[in-house]
């Protein structure tokens, strides 16, 4: 086995609920579906061999329907929940096999966590909720209230400090949710649909707001989360959960480009997805290519094939495909105006950068506005692999269901 | 049909095998019970009347305003000026003293209830029993183990005061909201910091209100006390009765109630947090006369 790398490393985790869970984990390794797991032994299926990772600094997001298990899942990573079965490493120590003392210190130095209903304490005014978290872990009361008074000005509540919970709004009682997690300058923060119970306004404004404490702090977020628009923005991987098992993993662009099944897909249905259409999904090959293989195209004859194509742009490309240059219809005809033989040579051929396959739609129109031309696309290699244009940008996204 | 279960007959066996192997036992618990609530007796009866009477009026004030402070000099004074002073301390004190070993015993239970399943299924039902109990008939065995006196008559009050204070106990820390439960595992509390700095805390308003509730209970047990001896209003009642004198009955039975509005407003006013806005014992009955409610501030939803 390889050794961890990320900073929360999760292999083949169970839990089951109920009153024998080794007894029912054996069931289910004989091959017992979740059905009959719950129909005979009254056992259920909360986490059912979920496996993956996530990188230092990386907001994971978790989606899927209610009950899919993401809530078990994450209280499993800080044993808020004994795992039934299965490891969960956080810096490549095992948090499973931790004692009670480990796990508390482990809890108090590098995680924290944020709930979807606050979860703030209503006998505590603003900083004391901010500053629980360094108290428990013994921190003197000056020193604690110091760094609570800042991570409250970090989340925009500087003079609030002595006011009751209670007072505030529901967004303005996260920010405090938010601060009691920053607090303790956790690396890993876990929130269970933290931002779930907001109103959509005030929603986007705590995601930009966690979005801004990640540029100036990266962090590792475990993030849940049943609002697609919410993974898609702030989230750098989405996993999908269903029914307890985790049914795929990818970047946003990943997830939007090849949806593992209808169930994935299902969660899209309602996005404008064009937004994470990258330079591979938008090319085609309508613009001809002639290879220059030691010899250089024609000119009279590419000419004639362009307008017989009605085509107006052409690219030349090596032997091992390597991107050369474009021609326009245009220029040619001006070059070949008397007819006489003419090899298209590197200095006649208008140089255009080429671009990566994974570039965002936004750059690509930005590159198509620039450039008079279509836009040539290579892969990782260097090597040519098709051409964006105009027209078929436009078609594409027409139709953007991916 | 001649078969009968002669659950009395066993009960007094009980009672005769206690005394008999364990009278030691109890004689210490006696001489403890005794030595407490003698403390507490004194402590009240040094102040003067109306030190105590004005000190009742500064925390009506405090805690309600200042109608409920008024209302207190007129209640109490109003039983001093009738002469019945003296039984009232006495009474006031067999009430703390009983309520203070109740919650002693009763808080911690509760929370230990709280903490298991186990401990919580066999409560509940010796709960029940000793709370639907009529009350008089603690007395006796209370008597025949502990002998005549304020003793038998504080363990009595103990045992039928009890049960509110385990009870809102329970409940109270088993209604903290999970997440916020969560919240201080999450953030690496020990047991005994997640009991003291998240448990109980939350739980306040419900623990309050068992204290509250433990409070008019004990009061109206020590005036069925009197039977045993344990004195104070008590037995101006039961003197009232045995001669049927109406007017003795009614002035001492004023007492009882004016003392049950004060202690009962003022402690409801303790658990009555922004929270939660509840009703004390007796102050859906009485909130008209005894003044307003206390205010309640910033109230949510
Ligand atoms: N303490 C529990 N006892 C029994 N079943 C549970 C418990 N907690 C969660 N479950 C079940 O496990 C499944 C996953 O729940 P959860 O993790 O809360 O889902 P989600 O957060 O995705 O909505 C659900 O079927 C739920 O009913
Ligand atoms: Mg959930």
């Amino acid at each position: 086995m390889s050794p961890p790398h990320g900073k929360i490393v999760v292999r083949n985790l169970y839990k089951l609920f109920g009153s024998h869970p080794r007894q029912a984990m054996q069931r289910l390794n004989e091959g017992w579906d979740k059905q009959r797991l719950n129909r005979e032994s009254g056992v259920i299926v909360g986490v059912n061999d979920v496996s993956f990772e996530v990188a230092e600094g990386e907001i994971f997001v978790l989606m899927g329907l209610s009950g899919s298990g993401k809530s078990t899942l994450i209280r499993l990573v800080n044993r808020l929940i004994e795992p039934t079965a299965g490891q969960v490493l956080i810096d490549g120590r095992d948090v499973s096999s931790m004692n009670r003392r480990e796990l508390i210190e482990l809890r108090r130095r590098e995680m924290s966590m944020v709930f979807q209903s606050f979860a703030l304490m209503p006998t505590r005014n603003v900083l004391d909720n901010a500053a629980f978290g360094l108290e428990v872990a013994g921190v003197g009361r000056a020193a604690r209230e110091r760094r609570a008074t800042e991570v409250l000005e970090q989340v925009g509540l500087q003079g609030f400090a002595t006011k009751r919970v209670d007072e505030l709004s529901g967004g303005m009682q996260q920010r405090v949710g938010l601060a009691r997690a920053l607090a303790v300058d956790p690396s890993l923060i876990i929130m269970d649909e933290a931002f779930s119970a907001l109103d959509p306004l005030i929603r986007r404004e705590m995601q930009e707001i966690l979005l801004g404490l990640q540029r100036e702090h990266r962090r590792t977020v475990l993030f849940v989360s049943h609002d697609i628009e919410e993974a898609l923005r702030i989230g750098s991987r989405i996993a999908i959960m269903e029914g307890g098992r985790m049914v795929q993993v990818g970047t946003p662009e990943e997830l939007v480009a090849a949806p593992a099944d209808d169930y994935v897909r299902h969660f899209f249905s309602t996005v404008d997805t064009s937004r994470f259409l990258v330079a591979d999904q938008l090319k085609a090959d309508s613009v001809p290519v002639y290879v220059h293989n030691g010899r250089a195209p024609e000119g009279c004859q590419v000419r004639r094939d362009l307008e017989a194509q009605d085509k107006h742009y052409a690219f030349v490309v090596d032997e091992q495909r390597s991107f050369r240059g474009s021609i326009s219809l245009e220029k040619l005809a001006l070059l070949t105006a008397d007819d006489r033989p003419l090899s298209l040579e590197q200095s006649l051929l208008k140089p255009v950068a080429p671009v990566a396959p994974n570039l965002p739609l936004s750059d690509v129109i930005e590159r198509l506005i620039s450039n008079e031309g279509p836009i040539p696309v290579v892969d990782d290699d260097g090597r040519y692999t098709g051409a964006i244009t105009k027209g078929r940008l436009l078609s594409r996204l027409q139709g953007a269901q991916p | 049909m001649n078969f009968q279960l002669h659950i009395g007959d066993w009960v007094n066996d009980g009672v005769d095998y206690l005394l008999d192997n364990y009278s030691g036992v109890f004689d210490a618990i006696g001489l403890v019970v005794d030595e407490f609530a003698s403390t507490i007796e004194s402590l009240l009866q040094v102040m003067p009347a109306e030190v105590m009477i004005l000190l009742f009026a500064l925390l009506g004030a405090w805690r309600l305003g200042l109608r409920f402070a008024v209302f207190t000099l007129a209640a109490l004074g109003l039983i001093l000026l009738s002469g019945f002073w003296p039984q009232t301390v006495v009474t006031l004190g067999l009430t703390l003293s009983a309520t203070m070993i109740s919650l002693l015993i009763g808080i911690p239970l509760g929370i230990w209830a709280a903490t298991s399943d186990r401990v919580n299924m066999l409560l509940r039902p010796l709960l029940d029993f000793m709370q639907t109990m009529p009350a008089f008939v603690y007395l006796i065995p209370a008597a025949m183990l502990f002998g005549l006196g304020r003793v038998p008559g504080i363990i009595a009050t103990v045992i039928f005061a009890m049960p509110p204070a385990v009870r809102l106990t329970t409940l109270g820390i088993r209604q903290v909201n999970k997440e916020i439960i969560e919240a201080g595992q999450s953030f690496g509390c020990t047991s005994s910091q997640l009991l003291f700095k998240v448990q109980l805390p939350n739980a306040l308003p419900s623990i309050m209100a068992g204290v509250n509730q433990t409070i008019m209970m004990a009061l109206s047990m020590v005036i069925i006390a009197s039977m045993v001896g344990a004195g104070g209003l008590g037995n101006e009642v039961l003197a009232s009765i045995q001669r049927l004198d109406i007017g003795l009955g009614f002035e001492s039975g004023m007492s009882v109630v004016l003392l049950a509005i004060v202690l009962d407003r003022i402690t409801e006013s303790f658990g009555d947090s922004r929270r939660a806005r509840r009703s004390g014992y007796l102050s859906r009955l009485f909130g008209r006369i005894s003044g307003q409610r206390a205010p309640v501030k910033g109230e949510s939803h």
